[in-house]
């Protein structure tokens, strides 16, 4: 029997396909959408008014220090997170099942996912940069090269944080325990990353160099290197902003990533055999 | 000549952890035929039907559909199946237009997504969020997914299951308006007979992992042929006879009433009937 050889779009084209019909879906379940953009909002609110201070040789407040890394946070949580969540929810309801049994390529659903939380991700920095300009009185960079930074960690950062989680998501036994399995190691992540423990430099050594392993650090160094003047370069670990080794970090986790949840993901879950 | 077949299927096996599934089952399914796997609940349909459409790993046995083994099958097989899964909860927060749309870009021979939703009867509800369909509307949401790519091969795992009586007449009118003329083939489970009766050319009764009758519904289990039962009354009491012909029990009985005969029934087994009785040996 001949299959039909007809053209269909690349699985590019269709996974923006897939990615504006995730945002769609996405901004229609009120619930998730408040909580994902009011909790990293709420923490850097408060934390940022309940701790004061300027670090030692520069101008940086507290709360300032914080705004970088909680932007740093609010990304991983939401790419690794929310999305090795959405992927064990998509499991467990039937979607990774309708889209198997239609000619969907495996590429098309993880670009789309991609996707979606990247645009999230970028809506999220703006409510982040907002109340961390109106609160906190942190200046918006002037020079492009920072923005330039920025741009590079934040994508960089998003793939290596989504396809982290796609491939963590495997391990979730339904879309229930998927929350336990993906925020267990995200919180354990952001103390060693010094994200609520600031600066990093003040973290111990052995939880520094854990830390360092692993993309979030690396993103919240990064992007406190694009929002925060060079006279707090004191307070981070080597005294220097490291973009080289940002960018390589960032780059293996980009790319293991990917071969590891191209190894992992899977269309079935487990027990459909 | 596998050609002529859309489904062949030769010894199929599958265990899961203790407990057999399928236990050496064989199957033809004629291209453009409407087929019918009946059983009762726990007999393997669904296992079936879910190696036939690649989403399970058989343990032993040949399988061909649409001349692909689906456990190799390349991603543009896909093209020619159309998949109504047995319970979907997916796509709630999409409206019924946005779904129908999005599947239709995936096929390169797609129906006109507007024209499917007018086909399954949901054009009232395009705009309306698929979390607030009804049952019935849900399902034939399900089914539009299912033909928008236009496929050859059609699936359907009890796509009736919890319907009231209106509903599922209704149901079934639809899918004979989407297969007929269009050459499409279908397979599906049901455990409801009038169901495999309404909608089958040929129908396979499925005990405990294998085929233990098939054929037309007229015809199923010897139905056609089986002993009728002559039941009459005769003043207070009522009198009944077992007879391989029943118009000369009739007749004769007609001779000796001078005329209509008090109460007469002939009956033959119905195919519920028949099809206890298939279910009773096949388990035993």
């Amino acid at each position: 029997m001949t299959l039909p050889t007809g053209a269909v779009p690349s699985p590019a084209i269709l996974g923006l396909h897939r990615g504006l019909l995730e945002l769609r879906a996405f901004f229609r379940e009120r619930d998730a959408v408040v909580f994902t953009f009011a909790l990293p909002a709420v923490l850097l609110a408060l934390l940022g008014s309940l701790i004061t201070g300027v670090y030692e040789g520069s101008t940086v407040t507290s709360a300032q220090y914080l705004v970088p890394s909680m932007i740093a946070a609010g990304v991983a949580s939401t790419t690794f997170v929310n999305l090795g969540i959405s992927i064990a929810a998509d499991r467990d309801d039937g979607t990774l099942k309708r889209l198997r049994g239609a000619p969907v390529p495996p590429s098309a659903y993880v670009l789309g996912k991609v996707f979606m939380v990247l645009v999230i991700s970028v809506a999220e920095v703006v409510l982040l940069l907002a109340i961390g300009t109106l609160m906190f009185g942190v200046d918006l960079p002037a020079e492009p090269g920072r923005w330039l930074t920025f741009g590079w960690v934040l994508l960089l950062g998003v793939a290596g944080c989504s396809f982290l989680g796609i491939a963590v998501s495997s391990l979730a036994r339904s879309g229930r325990s998927a929350g336990a399995v993906m925020n267990l190691p995200y919180l354990v992540l952001a103390f060693i990353s010094g994200i609520f423990f600031t600066p990093v430099s003040a973290l111990p050594e052995p939880l520094l160099r854990l830390g360092a392993l692993f993309p979030l650090k690396w993103m919240a160094q990064g992007f406190r290197s694009a929002f925060l003047p060079d006279t707090i370069l004191s307070h981070e670990v080597t005294r220097s902003w490291e973009h080289g080794r940002t960018a390589l970090v960032l780059a293996v986790w980009c790319i293991g990533g990917l071969l590891l949840c191209l190894r992992t993901f899977r269309w079935r879950g487990h027990g459909e055999r | 000549m596998t050609d002529q077949y859309a489904v062949r299927v030769r010894g199929l096996r599958k265990r899961y952890r203790d407990e057999t599934a399928v236990d050496g089952l064989d199957l033809d399914v004629a291209d453009g035929e409407i087929v019918a796997l009946l059983g009762p609940n726990g007999a393997g349909k669904t296992t079936t039907v879910e190696i036939l459409e690649g989403h399970r790993d058989r343990d032993a046995g040949e399988v061909s559909v649409l001349g692909t083994d689906p456990r190799r099958a390349p991603l543009r097989w896909r093209r020619s199946i159309g998949i109504v899964p047995q319970s979907a909860r997916d796509l709630s927060e999409l409206t019924v237009a946005e779904s129908l749309r999005h599947f239709a870009r995936y096929y390169p021979e797609a129906r006109d997504p507007d024209e499917v939703i007018g086909l399954v009867g949901l054009t009232g509800k395009a705009g309306a969020l698929v979390r607030t369909l009804s049952g019935g509307q849900r399902r034939r949401l399900d089914v539009g997914l299912g033909v928008v790519g236009r496929p050859r091969l059609l699936f359907l795992d009890e796509p009736t299951t919890g319907f009231d009586p209106e509903v599922r007449r209704a149901f079934w009118a639809l899918i004979r308006a989407l297969t007929t003329g269009d050459g499409t083939t279908v397979v599906f489970t049901t455990h409801y007979l009038d169901e495999a009766e309404a909608l089958a050319d040929r129908v396979a009764v499925i005990v405990s992992g294998r085929i233990v009758a098939e054929g037309d519904p007229a015809t199923l289990g010897g139905r056609a042929t089986a002993e009728a039962t002559v039941s009459w009354r005769d003043g207070t009491a009522l009198r009944s006879r077992r007879t391989g012909d029943p118009a000369s029990v009739v007749a004769e009985l007609t001779a000796r009433y001078g005329g209509p005969v008090p109460g007469l029934t002939v009956t033959r087994p119905s195919l519920e009937d028949v099809y206890l009785t298939l279910i009773e040996d096949g388990t035993r």
